[in-house]
């Protein structure tokens, strides 16, 4: 028995895969980030029809995108040499480079920061639910979020 | 720094439609096309073409039904309907009498399967009564019936009950309303 109905998928997908595709840009950089957003696309419709409770679709897609993160990363720690070079046919505008240097920079940032970061702004959650998903105190994940954000402006200043 | 979210691009969209086609996860495909009756909204599974709406019904709500009584991997994919658009096409500008598709009749039950089934055999530009239907499907009684199950076609124009009218000259009900009957059947008789 499902406690809600379920939408079409195309309406999960409309309302929500950018948010997805932001957190996964963050998470795992852009050159990664559309190969991983197929991944957590795909394995979330496989799942969709056996979902029991589809009150909050936006967490399980995001629930599905981290297990995705943590594969990519695998993939990434066994390639010989990292990817450093943007993809040369790309053109991207003025605001493209200004977002790829700030991803940069959240990349760089320690680990429990760069995740409250990127769960608090490219995945548009609460500090409750990023707490859940760091298995922390809802105090420590505003703490990490605001450490985070001091460095990124001092980066950048 | 604000929560930004990223734009999902037309081509990434469509490589994930592409790829849960590929990966037989797409449980059915929707689309919509113009026509001179209005928008349809046109929906077909892997068996074939499954439900039709006119901008009448509302979108959301025939989406929620075939979502709850087929599956909700339900996906905006315009290829797999090519056929069906193709063949509407020509249906509506008059150059298509008979179609030639596959249909997946998941969305009836068996009483109006019969009904439809015996429907889709009324030639085109020729009509039927509801008491006609009745008697060919061996219930000859069952005239009201017949007009519930025509009522609820979920693949009006292809299943061509607006071929079924009331003896008499009336040209009876119609699930989109009594304007497209007519437009239809004028399309018929030329």
């Amino acid at each position: 028995m499902r406690s809600t109905q379920l939408p079409p998928f195309q309406r999960v997908f409309d309302e929500h895969s950018g948010a997805v595709l932001s957190f996964l840009r963050g998470a795992v950089g852009p050159a990664d980030a559309e190969d991983c957003f197929q991944e957590t696309m795909l394995s979330a419709l496989r799942a969709y029809p056996r979902l029991v409770d589809g009150s909050n679709l936006r967490g399980w897609l995001f629930t599905i995108a981290r297990r995705k993160v943590i594969d990519a990363r695998r993939a990434l720690a066994r390639r010989p040499t990292p990817v450093a070079d943007p993809d040369p046919g790309a053109a991207p505008g003025d605001q493209a480079i200004i977002d790829e240097g700030l991803w940069d920079d959240v990349r760089r940032l320690p680990v429990k920061q760069r995740r409250a970061v990127v769960l608090r702004f490219a995945g548009d959650r609460s500090y409750p639910e990023i707490a859940e998903a760091m298995s922390t105190t809802q105090d420590s994940a505003r703490q990490s979020v605001h450490e985070g954000l001091k460095k990124l402006r001092r980066d950048r200043a | 720094m604000t929560a930004d979210t990223a734009t999902v691009d037309e081509a990434l969209a469509s490589r994930f439609v592409e790829r849960a086609e590929a990966g037989g996860l797409l449980d059915v495909a929707v689309t919509t096309m113009d026509s001179p009756i209005g928008t349809l909204l046109l929906m077909a599974t892997r068996r074939g073409l499954v439900r039709i709406a006119f901008e009448s019904e509302n979108r959301d709500d025939v989406l929620a039904e075939v979502a709850t009584q087929l599956s909700p991997r339900i996906l905006e994919a315009p290829r797999r309907l090519d056929p069906v658009r193709r063949e509407l096409d020509s249906y509506f500008n008059g150059d298509l009498r008979d179609f030639d598709l596959d249909l997946d009749w998941s969305l009836v039950g068996p009483f109006a399967q019969r009904v439809l089934r015996r429907t889709a055999r009324i030639p085109y530009g020729s009509v039927a009564s509801y008491g006609d239907v009745a008697h060919e499907i061996g219930s000859p009684r069952a005239a009201r019936a017949v007009g519930n199950a025509l009522g609820s076609n979920p693949i009006p124009v292809v299943v061509p009950c607006h071929r079924v009218v009331r003896t008499g000259g009336n040209i009876g009900g119609y699930g989109g309303g009594l304007p497209r009957k007519r437009w239809l059947l004028d399309l018929e008789t030329g």
